[in-house]
């Protein structure tokens, strides 16, 4: 029998470190949690995620999820796009400026915009002057979701643009092609499972925001509250399979979308699928 | 259409600058811009495309100034080195791209046909629903042609549109390139470095060295009257021997060549390596034998004159000589050019 090659030099132990660490750091704590959440019996389980207040902050998550997602869609598009190609002082400062809500305690982050978007802070003091009303309001949930999530749109983009062959657009202009078809019809299809990449994890970072939204939300059942916070909340009041069972919840849902993008993405790229 | 080039300049901060070309080129004519890479060809071209702005001069398309037509408006088609062909679309709708595009609005039904005609003619009709990724290099340029011929260009461009594939498929393309244009009879410009490609395919060679022309003709022209060393040695394998000039002749190691209407002082000789016979008759430039090297068809001898000069020629395979041995080199066809 010949031996065959191995693709990796010591593949099996670095496999299996690979494997105990996923075991260990992502299995683990989710199997925990599915177990704690099913140490309910159905009916509570089901009362518990359907309460209220409960269905309430799902509403807030998501919403305030969506809409920093579509604002991060068309700022770090754009974002992305005047880093790669533009050249002017500063670039390289902007670009590393795109990773400090990545390296920033979000509890600071979260602080910072409190104290600007405060009716007596930078932002907050001028807007409400024309009657907007950031802190303590959904909109300042979105805030506080756009700024820890615009980094995933901006370096999943980036990339690709930067990849991206000018002679495409070129063919495109002596092809005829106005420079907002070439865009429509070339550049963004082509950034498209990028983008959708990169929305799904700002989407998922988002609904799974904690330390940045609970100083700006306000909290307030029913209108500020987010999920996350209420899982928080089920915990320092030492109801663990309460707490585990909203987990249980966000959890799906992060799964669902994950699937769902993955999808998106296959149908984006089924050009690539050699025949 | 013809087109014409009026002196036109471009500054680049780096190198592949373009210093006051002008060039006239024939409706329907294949013309080959051709030169080392640096030598401003691609750029030239793209100032004819409109993809690049010329500082100065002027560019006509027949009798209407060009020059500040913006690319979409100018109605050229382009092929790039590495065919851009956009990658989400399939073959079909890449060649339908440009008249979805147009101003001119045609039904669906006519802009089918068109896409079938084009296939028909690059004959790829069975890749209408690939995608550009799922077919080869070569039916991939063909793609990029007919992408190019689809909004009916008054001029044809094209950027090392070989350049990318093997020997044996570029051989074959570049016939069958031929073939369409004389069929569709669409004034031609294209690009290459490959000397070998713009004899076998243009009407006409433009040789381009550091921003000018440096010659224009036909293949015969620049083949048998380089206009000069560079020309030469760029369009094959050439020897070069140091010379002096005197009184319309060079004389290279006590043997003379014609040189006339060439000033007095040092030149150059240069000849082919398959323009050298091997003598033992005292005919010619004393020289020895260095080294014998087997090719299939021939032999390649290096050989080193009495003054130090190396020599390569070609024999037939037969060559009986060996390291060492002494004898004479006879030179046909040599060419005496000033010393650069």
């Amino acid at each position: 029998m010949r031996l065959r090659r191995r693709v990796l030099p010591g593949l099996p132990l670095a496999l299996g470190i690979t494997l105990v660490y996923v075991a260990i750091i992502v299995v683990l704590p989710l199997a925990a949690l599915v177990f704690k959440a099913a140490s309910l019996g159905p009916e509570d389980y089901w009362r518990i995620i359907s309460s209220d207040r409960a269905v309430a902050s799902y509403r807030v998550t998501v919403t305030c999820a969506l809409a920093a997602t579509a604002f991060n869609l068309v700022f770090g598009l754009s974002l992305a796009w005047v880093l790669v190609r533009y050249r002017f002082p500063g670039r390289r400062l902007v670009d590393a400026l795109v990773d400090l809500p990545f390296a920033l305690p979000t509890a600071v982050a979260g602080i910072a915009l409190t104290t600007l978007f405060a009716t007596n802070g930078w932002f907050g003091g001028p807007l409400s002057l024309i009657g907007i009303k950031v802190a303590y309001t959904p909109l300042g949930i979105m805030v506080a979701m756009s700024f820890t999530s615009i980094p995933f749109i901006v370096r999943t983009v980036q990339p690709v643009l930067e990849e991206l062959d000018p002679a495409l657009e070129e063919a495109g202009q002596t092809l005829g092609a106005s420079d907002l078809s070439i865009f429509v019809t070339v550049i963004l299809p082509l950034l498209t499972p990028a983008l959708l990449a990169g929305v799904s994890l700002s989407f998922a970072r988002s609904l799974g925001e904690f330390g940045a939204i609970i100083f700006i939300a306000g909290n307030q059942p029913f209108s500020t509250e987010i999920t996350a916070l209420l899982a928080f909340i089920r915990l320092e009041e030492y109801d663990y399979p309460a707490s585990a069972a909203i987990a249980s919840v966000m959890l799906l849902t992060a799964f669902v979308m994950l699937a769902i993008t993955n999808f998106m993405q296959a149908r984006a790229l089924r050009y690539t699928v050699r025949g | 259409m013809k087109i014409r080039l009026d002196n036109v300049v471009k500054e680049f901060e780096t190198f592949r600058a373009v210093h006051g070309v002008s060039l006239d080129i024939d409706s329907g004519e294949l013309v080959a811009l051709l030169g080392p890479s640096g030598s401003g060809k691609t750029t030239i071209l793209r100032m004819v495309a409109g993809l690049e702005y010329a500082d100065a001069g002027a560019i006509y398309f027949g009798d209407e100034n060009a020059t500040d037509i913006p690319v979409r408006e100018r109605g050229v088609g382009f092929v790039f080195q590495h065919y851009a062909l956009f990658p989400h679309m399939t073959v079909g709708e890449n060649i339908a791209f440009g008249m979805k595009v147009s101003k001119i609005k045609r039904s669906p039904q006519a802009i089918a046909a068109r896409v079938k005609e084009l296939l028909d003619l690059v004959q790829l009709s069975g890749l209408k629903d690939r995608f550009p990724g799922q077919i080869s290099g070569g039916q991939r340029q063909r793609v990029a042609l007919a992408r190019a011929l689809a909004v009916d260009p008054r001029v044809l461009l094209l950027d090392e549109p070989f350049g990318a594939l093997d020997a044996n498929v570029r051989r074959d393309l570049r016939r069958w390139l031929r073939k369409i244009h004389d069929e569709l009879g669409i004034t031609t410009l294209f690009v290459t470095h490959d000397q070998e490609e713009a004899l076998d395919l243009a009407d006409r060679v433009v040789i381009l060295n550091k921003g000018k022309i440096v010659q224009e003709g036909t293949p015969e022209t620049v083949c048998r009257s380089p206009a000069d060393a560079f020309v030469m040695n760029f369009l094959g394998d050439a020897n070069r021997l140091e010379a002096e000039i005197r009184g319309g002749k060079a004389h290279v190691d006590g043997i003379a060549f014609e040189a006339d209407g060439i000033a007095d002082g040092s030149g150059q000789i240069l000849f082919r390596p398959a323009d050298v016979t091997w003598r033992e008759d005292g005919q010619g430039i004393a020289a020895s034998i260095v080294r014998v090297i087997d090719r299939p068809d021939s032999r390649r001898v290096l050989a080193m004159t009495r003054s130090g000069q190396a020599v390569e020629f070609d024999t037939a395979p037969e060559f009986p000589h060996r390291r060492g041995d002494a004898g004479f080199l006879d030179i046909r066809r040599p060419r005496v050019y000033a010393a650069a």
